[in-house]
């Protein structure tokens, strides 16, 4: 048993999702789906549990050996990212049932909880594996079932959001395939431990160069990195708030694992660093990134869409410590990927709790609903102060190992907008905050109650999480440390 | 009970406070004993710490590890028990008043209030124990926060707007300078520990010391450094027992306070008294101090005008400290003392004012001592403390100011020590004398006697004799903080 | 010369994906933007099957005789993709379809300018 936890954490929901189309009745579905998101959240406890004890686990499918069979390999930061997609799944899914038979035909709900299912297993699947074709696999896995997740979204303006999104992702995976192909070219392996070691027999080759620009674009493209973000901001608004809230908190989280594994895993610091400079290019695109989507974020009106925009800023952060290529930069870059999925599946479903109420999530109908909704609109603000980076949340703590990661390497400057960039954050958080509390109730407000207990309890679970990580950060910052660390080192 | 109990009641009691007074808040007379009662067993709990403090002890207590190397941990040195004392002490006077005022008004949202009140003072104590900078930071944004929604308390459009600067500038400076200065000390020096003696000496030197010192003095927006003083005067639309707590109890104190902490223990007296890095912080504070004072004579809303003087009297703090010398550290140091206990009886007269006679101008309280002779004389008393004339508290904290200056060869700024006690005689004095001296302005007759609510006469009648208290006992006051220079 | 004519296939392949990326970018039109991916896919299958070819090479079948073949890795992988892209595309379609349902158009500009209104 404990030995086949790899392919159990894939197999559960992969097999889980035609299964939710078999039984087809909404309820017994619904508690099936659940019953296998925290199933799989338990396997990926254990094997986080397994790595941290044991070291890198590996599974080679169906036995066949490393390099020519696929194996599925879990190291920490993989073991790390499996826990928190898992989980947010899980905590997320538990949250849908109220959330959907609002927002989605009651008719469809098996479909969705099947879709759902896929899109869980493919994003498990892209951190798990070892193989660089089986990345692409699970990438588009993942990708098409969010598609049609978004695309269930109740109005219609979901559906042109959801095909500008297929567009998007389908070229940001093509590239990707394309840069695959081209290293396949070079190396004749799809094992990223084994091409790692073969590129240095090929250094300096021009198609790795190649592969290596079509890869970084593409997946730009997938984690929505400033200037290609413009498939999320109305995907992310006209999807299912439940849809929002697992995406926010996963897809882009997964596409930033791909960077990580791709760049340092395969290419190596050095040659990605030292000989390209992809800092001179991944350090102004993140930071025009969080100065201009956090403005842009201010002048939103719709607060879904402006939290999708500042989803896009916190991307930037990510990548702007990983950017540093330092342990530090590395730390903030991976824990902030942890904290912000925390803080931002918590604010999207607070969002969704709204939504229930008010069927709207426009800024003038939320006026006054802090005092109709208190325990939605606590989780909303204290998530907001993360978001903001105010000290006992969890968003402080990325942002103490950013500013730390910067001054390290004397980057004034960048310490300087990243600061005056929490003071963005503030203006677009406090509005909400402000409206919600100290405002005369809307009309729309003044009929509202507080939501169901069913949707309160998963948001305050994920709000209180990043609470419980902006204090308690060995769990979080110590296991980004040490997955920085052996990033730097260049085992894949 | 040992010290490191009292410190976790210290901390925990405003909390365990906050919660009773939400689970009471159907019935107010329960809620308002639920804050009394904490406010009497923090007290407790932070004098329990005091004789441990003066026998040279450093009580401390760590509680986990925020990031490798830097722990959640407090220390209690001098100065700190110093604040935490007065913060625990006037809170409970700044309840009783609450209670009176309040219901004299029949504010609304109170429990919110009182909640929000309670948490305040857990950040202020945490800010006063904490035993490294990083664990300060944490509590000073605690603090802002929680004093955001006492601030837009009225929920006015006006108090919106103060609400709004007040925080803006608040959490700006403090996550723009403050976190910066933070983080680059930690890079530098490797540590975050408030340590005798400084942790940058040898680690930075030059200019670099001059910015960081910079970061810091501004960062800390609550000392109200100009150009940074712009919400306090906003922030003077909360109810007046918040405005006493901004100004004597916890907010700006724990401003100043972190200054003097920055100094003493982050660079340290010898390194800045040799390298010269803070002379330029002196003629901010001097500047500040006149400035202020001008402004604040210009001023007609009586609360206003007291906001100006604060953002004056705080810089004699920051003043003290960038002499860093002994006799100005511990001048800085007596003076949060002696500026709070002054301080909030002004605040609380003019509360009173508003309480009993509505009124909020200078200019419309002639011949008001007749009808409110108590607060009126508890006025007085609190300004001559101000100013700084025996035998009231502020005499003494003014004279270490003005020996430190000597000390540092710095005559200049004892001309300005002089120059702005005038000035506080010129902006204070008038006002009790005319209460008590000339007729009603609009010639109608003295008004009756009609004092506020008791609850606000008691509150400002204890802390006008606090001041006066506080110069027969500023020898403890003094012996408390000694060893801060000595280390 | 040589990079001309030995490459030719990969010339192909450069052409395909800039027509394919060309109609994606360029039409307003759904169905017309869902080919354009189509072929921007489709020059990607042949960049993978052009690498796995061994000039001289056979299909990679034991037999006596032979002992260049063919790579057979990339076809098979390019079968997986090939299964990508036809998902892909039933999902573009299907959406295609729902969105003309909801706006009775496939043109862009117009459902942009619905949406505005």
């Amino acid at each position: 048993m404990i030995e086949h936890l790899p392919v159990l954490q894939i197999i559960v929901p992969m097999i889980a999702a035609p299964l939710c189309v078999l039984l087809r009745r909404r309820l017994l579905v619904l508690g099936f789906a659940i019953l296998a998101c925290w199933i799989t959240f338990g396997l990926s406890v254990a094997l986080l549990d397994q790595v941290l004890t044991n070291g890198v686990v590996r599974y080679e499918m169906g036995g066949w050996a490393a390099p020519w069979g696929i194996e599925y390999r879990v190291d920490l930061l993989s073991a790390f990212v499996l826990l928190l997609v898992s989980g947010i799944g899980a905590i997320v899914l538990t949250f849908a049932p109220r959330s959907l038979s609002d927002e989605v035909p009651v008719s469809r709900h098996y479909l969705f909880c099947s879709v759902y299912l896929l899109c869980l297993t493919g994003l498990l699947g892209i951190a798990i594996t070892g193989d660089l074709f089986n990345v692409f696999v699970f990438l588009e896995i993942s990708a098409l079932s969010s598609y049609a997740l978004i695309a269930m979204g109740g109005r219609r303006q979901a559906l042109p959001a959801a095909f500008q999104y297929l567009v998007m992702g389908t070229i940001g995976a093509t590239f990707i395939l394309i840069g695959i192909g081209l290293m396949y070219m070079m190396t004749g392996t799809l094992n990223m431990e084994d091409m790692a070691t073969r590129l240095a027999a090929v250094d300096g080759v021009r198609t790795g160069l190649v592969a290596f620009g079509f890869f970084t674009v593409g997946v730009a493209l997938k984690m929505a990195l400033f200037p290609l973000h413009v498939w999320l901001p109305n995907a992310y608004t006209y999807a299912p708030s439940v849809v929002t809230a697992f995406l926010a908190a996963t897809a882009t989280k997964v596409s930033v694992y791909i960077l990580l594994r791709f760049v340092f895993g395969v290419f190596g610091v050095e040659f990605a660093f030292e000989r390209l400079g992809l800092t001179t290019i991944l350090l102004p695109l993140s930071l025009a990134g969080i100065v201009v989507a956090s403005t842009v974020a201010i002048y939103q009106r719709n607060i879904k869409r402006m939290l999708a925009y500042s989803s896009v800023a916190q991307i930037g952060y990510m990548v702007l410590g990983i950017s540093f290529a330092t342990a530090t930069g590395l730390t903030a870059g991976i824990v902030h990927l942890f904290n912000h999925a925390l803080i931002k599946g918590g604010l999207f479903m607070a969002m969704g709790c709204v939504m229930l109420r008010l069927k709207s999530v426009d800024i003038d109908d939320m006026a006054g609903i802090g005092r109709k909704m208190p325990f939605t609109m606590a989780a909303w603000a204290v998530g907001g102060l993360g978001l903001i980076g105010v000290p006992v949340t969890a968003g402080f703590i990325s942002k103490w190992y950013l500013i730390r990661g910067a001054l390290e390497l004397n980057w004034w400057p960048v310490a300087v907008l990243v600061l005056l960039s929490s003071l963005l954050a503030l203006v677009y958080v406090w509005r909400v905050i402000e409206t919600a509390f100290f405002k005369e109730p809307s009309e729309r407000a003044q009929t509202a109650t507080e939501a169901p207990l069913s949707m309160l309890i998963p948001t305050w679970v994920l709000i209180g999480a990043s609470i419980f990580f902006g204090l308690m950060t060995s769990r979080s910052a110590g296991i980004a440390q040490q997955a920085a660390e052996a990033l730097l080192r260049g085992s894949p | 009970m040992s010290p490191a109990t009292s410190i976790q009641l210290a901390l925990a009691l405003p909390l365990l406070g906050a919660v009773a007074i939400a689970v009471l808040r159907r019935r107010p007379d329960l809620r308002e004993a639920a804050t009394m009662a904490t406010g009497g067993a923090l007290f407790g709990a932070v004098a329990s710490l005091l004789p441990h403090v003066m026998a040279g002890g450093r009580p401390s207590l760590s509680l986990f590890e925020l990031f490798p190397g830097i722990p959640i941990a407090f220390v209690v040195e001098p100065l700190g028990m110093l604040f935490a004392l007065v913060a625990s002490g006037l809170w409970i006077v700044t309840s009783i008043y609450s209670i009176g005022y309040m219901r004299a008004h029949e504010e609304e949202n109170q429990t919110r209030y009182y909640i929000s009140f309670a948490v305040s003072i857990f950040g202020a104590i945490g800010v006063a124990l904490s035993g490294n900078m990083l664990t300060l930071f944490l509590f000073y944004e605690v603090l802002t926060l929680s004093t955001y929604p006492l601030v837009s308390h009225h929920g006015t459009e006006k108090a919106m707007k103060g609400a709004r600067t007040y925080l803006s500038i608040l959490l700006s400076t403090s996550v723009g300078l403050l976190l910066l200065a933070v983080a680059w000390t930690w890079v530098i020096a490797g540590t975050l520990d408030f340590t005798d003696g400084g942790i940058l000496a040898g680690k930075a030197e030059g200019p670099i010391l001059v910015i960081l010192l910079a970061l810091y003095a501004f960062g800390t927006g609550k000392a109200a450094l100009m150009p940074f003083h712009r919400w306090l005067p906003a922030a003077m639309v909360a109810p007046t027992p918040v405005s006493a707590l901004l100004h004597a109890v916890a907010v700006v104190k724990a401003g100043v306070f972190t200054v003097l902490k920055v100094i003493i223990y982050i660079f340290g007296l010898d390194l800045l008294g040799t390298t010269g890095a803070s002379v330029w912080l002196m003629y901010v504070a001097g500047f500040t101090i006149i400035v202020s004072s001008l402004i604040a004579m210009q001023q007609d809303n009586l609360k206003r005008r007291l906001a100006y003087s604060t953002i004056s009297q705080l810089s004699y703090i920051v003043l003290g400290a960038a002499l860093a010398t002994t006799a100005g550290i511990i001048g800085g140091g007596m003076h949060i003392a002696m500026h709070a206990f002054g301080k909030i009886t002004l605040f609380f007269c003019a509360g009173a004012i508003y309480v009993a006679t509505h009124k909020t101008e200078i200019s419309d309280m002639r011949g008001l001592g007749r009808a409110m002779p108590i607060t009126m004389i508890a006025f007085l008393i609190g300004a001559l403390s101000v100013i700084g004339v025996p035998p009231l508290g502020g005499s003494w904290s003014k004279w270490y100011l003005a020996l430190g200056a000597l000390e540092a060869d710095q005559l200049l700024f004892v001309a300005v020590l002089m120059v702005s006690s005038l000035l506080n005689i010129a902006y204070l004095i008038p006002i009790p004398i005319r209460a008590f001296f000339s007729a009603p302005a609009d010639g109608s007759a003295y008004p009756a006697f009609k004092e506020a609510p008791m609850f606000c006469v008691v509150a400002l009648s204890f802390t006008a004799m606090g001041c006066v208290a506080l110069f027969f006992y500023a020898d403890d006051v003094y012996r408390l903080l000694v060893p801060l220079a000595g280390g | 010369m040589d990079t001309v004519i030995g490459l030719y296939n990969y010339w192909v392949v450069i052409f395909l994906m800039m027509t394919g990326f060309y109609i994606v970018i360029s039409r307003e039109n759904l169905i017309k933007t869902v080919i354009g991916l189509n072929i921007f896919q489709t020059s990607v299958f042949l960049l993978y099957i052009t690498m796995g070819k061994v000039r001289g090479g056979t299909a990679p079948i034991m037999a006596d005789g032979f002992d260049v073949y063919t790579n057979p890795l990339p076809s098979v992988l390019i079968l997986t993709a090939i299964v990508v892209g036809v998902a892909t595309t039933s999902v573009a379609l299907a959406l295609v379809v729902r969105i003309r349902e909801a706006y009775e158009t496939i043109e862009e500009d117009e459902i942009r300018a619905q949406d505005r209104a």
